[in-house]
């Protein structure tokens, strides 16, 4: 094989990725050897066995889950108003430090801030999960079908890709969304599509070799179409590179929304999402109302972090099943 | 390993030609076309067929395409800011410099400190060093530029006054850089994320190499453990670093954007960002644009240096 360094950047990112420093999951001492003790069980139970080995991954999906919970059903019981900017003004007092009746203080509009980071994590989640589910869809299917072609289509799509990957994102993100002043939805469409090229190489990658596998040759012996060839056999067999990637793109929307947010380009008024509370909150957090900032942070980096533990986790569990095959 | 390079030059070009026209396609569907946001929402149908005709902008769409590419290559014309009443690329061209500051020295300054990191977790892998270092660069990872900024700003800035909580001002790179208290708070959150993935990086390339059979070779040699991590595994390990260096750099770029704006530093990023908030599309296409040029060639300049370091692609690909 002739290492061509215009192509390593790309396994290099995957393998960043992909292999990952091995003390960052607890559990990697024994999941080699947990590898070929493969009489316990199948597939499924096996993969989960190794995720739930990874504590850190276990703690990961619980701050997840509970982090959903506190955003979409935290305010069914903690009712506050997030929406009216008059009343918020006219009923409660501003830059209130934490009290009885707001337990975490109030921002510069009067808004309750632990009801603040419930309904702005409402949109930080929405947005990372949606724009991720976008990202990952687009890429699986740009990256599949280029890599089964082959030939000048390949080359054609990944030239495209190539190009929108030389844009550091957030300029393309920047420019996107003063474009088309985005919507929530829209917002959604511009993170996921500058999100979309990184699964679209990995998945064009693993294609190439998919392709000239026995049972796809078998396939199109049989007169399989291209189509069911790609949607029923080399999608699903790039499954497990998927969804680790998808997991990350999670996180990284988080953060571009974010981003997005603290630049004045985030989701339009009433609603409002993490980046722009922070941005809000970093003026008075200099006069010392700490309460606008520390709170917002610490329930952003929690979830990042831990959709990112979660991600590490995945990717030791998934090399595990691809190991066996 | 001419070959080599040119192939390398000829995809870099065919990448900036496509980023020519991802551009000029971005000018044209602003919701009303370049004179609307050149002259406004409340642009007469007149004024804007009149503006339409002045500027070129009747001609058929490859025509001036052309047009563009002829400016863009021959007087690096990249439109005109009607916000400041100046031409984009004389606005970059005061910013750009400063902005490569900020970067070079950010970059430089993550390289000299993720490295030892990485060494320090493969020496003392799964002790309690290793672990405090991976879950600090967890956190790192996940902490957007501008709220490390902020914190920063909040401790070392206000609180203890140790160092200013905004950028220098100068106008000149000189007078930047003569003024490090002002630079220490920028460069260290630019280059936090970057030390973050760095270092992680590093690790698990060290631990790669460690299990590699010249490692083994070098043991049974009697190479002492020092000299076998010095002399035979960071070597190795340090090679692929170039190649994540020019990878790295759009999402450095990219940090600059809220660096920038965090300490009021008057580079690109801040140009760029203010831009967006005139809605001022030309300066912002224009940012753009230099902001991808300057990353392809840092990536072309990575993979050449990689090039000439590793002996595998200079025979490998003759």
């Amino acid at each position: 094989m002739t290492l061509v360094p215009g192509e390593i950047p790309i396994n290099e990112v995957s393998s960043m990725r992909e292999e990952g420093p091995p003390g960052l999951t607890l559990g990697d001492e024994t999941a080699p050897g947990g590898g070929s003790v493969s009489s316990s069980g199948g597939l499924g139970r096996q993969f989960l066995r190794v995720f739930a080995e990874s504590k850190l991954a276990v703690v990961g999906a619980v701050v997840i889950v509970l982090m959903i919970l506190f955003c979409f059903v935290g305010p069914v019981f903690y009712h506050t108003n997030q929406t009216s900017a008059q009343s918020a003004l006219l009923n409660s007092t501003q830059n209130s430090p934490p009290s009885a009746t707001n337990p975490l203080g109030t921002d510069g509009s009067g808004f309750d801030i632990l009801g603040r980071v419930m309904y702005g994590g409402q949109t930080s989640l929405e947005v990372g999960f949606a724009a991720a589910g976008i990202a990952t869809g687009l890429g699986v299917v740009w990256g599949a079908v280029a890599g089964f072609f082959g030939g000048w289509v390949d080359a054609l799509m990944m030239r495209i890709v190539d190009v929108l990957l030389s844009v550091p994102i957030l300029f393309l993100l920047i420019v996107l969304a003063v474009i088309f002043q985005p919507s929530l939805g829209l917002l959604m469409l511009v993170i996921g599509f500058t999100a979309w090229l990184v699964p679209a190489r990995l998945v064009r990658g693993e294609t190439l070799t998919l392709r000239v596998r026995e049972y796809v040759q078998a396939v199109r012996v049989m007169g399989g179409s291209g189509r069911r060839i790609v949607l029923r056999h080399i999608i699903p067999n790039t499954v497990g590179t998927i969804v680790v990637n998808a997991t990350f793109q999670v996180a990284d929307a988080i953060l571009f929304l974010a981003a997005l947010g603290f630049i004045g380009l985030g989701v339009p008024a009433p609603r409002t999402d993490w980046g722009s509370m922070l941005s809000n909150g970093v003026n008075y957090a200099l006069d010392g109302y700490w309460w606008e900032i520390y709170p917002v942070a610490v329930a952003f980096v929690l979830v990042v972090v831990s959709i990112n533990f979660v991600g590490d986790a995945l990717r030791d569990a998934l090399e595990i099943r691809l190991q066996r095959r | 390993m001419l070959g080599y390079f040119v192939r390398r030059v000829g995809q870099a070009v065919v990448v900036v030609i496509g980023v020519t026209l991802l551009i000029f396609l971005l000018s044209h569907v602003i919701p009303g076309g370049p004179a609307r946001a050149a002259i406004g929402p409340r642009a007469t149908p007149a004024q804007i067929q009149q503006f339409n005709r002045i500027n070129g902008y009747d001609l058929p769409i490859w025509d001036q395409y052309y047009q563009y590419l002829r400016g863009l290559v021959l007087h690096f014309n990249l439109g005109y800011s009607y916000k400041y009443n100046q031409s984009v690329s004389s606005l970059i061209g005061e910013r750009l410099p400063k902005t490569l500051v900020l970067v070079g020295i950010s970059t430089v300054f993550a390289l000299i400190v993720a490295v030892p990191l990485g060494i320090v977790q493969v020496v003392r892998r799964n002790k309690p060093v290793d672990y405090t270092l991976t879950g600090l660069s967890f956190i790192f990872y996940a902490m957007p530029p501008f709220l490390l900024g902020t914190l920063l700003i909040l401790y070392f800035a206000i609180d203890t006054h140790l160092f200013s909580e905004e950028a220098p001002q100068g106008a000149s790179i000189g007078s930047i850089l003569s003024d490090p208290r002002g630079l220490v708070l920028p460069v260290l959150t630019l280059s936090a994320v970057t030390i973050a993935s760095f270092s992680r990086y590093m690790r698990s390339s060290m631990m790669e190499a460690m299990t590699e059979d010249y490692i083994r070779t070098a043991r049974a040699k009697g190479s002492g453990s020092r000299r076998v991590l010095f002399r035979h595994a960071l070597r190795n390990a340090l090679i692929p670093i170039i190649t994540l260096l020019g990878l790295a750099l759009p999402n450095i770029v990219s940090g600059a954007i809220l660096t920038e704006t965090v300490f009021n530093f008057p580079g690109m990023g801040l140009l760029t960002v203010t831009a967006a908030q005139d809605t001022d599309v030309p300066l912002l296409l224009g940012t753009t644009f230099v902001a991808t040029l300057a990353t392809v060639v840092g990536s072309l300049i990575a993979d050449f240096l990689y090039a000439v370091v590793d002996p595998r692609v200079r025979y490998g690909s003759r």
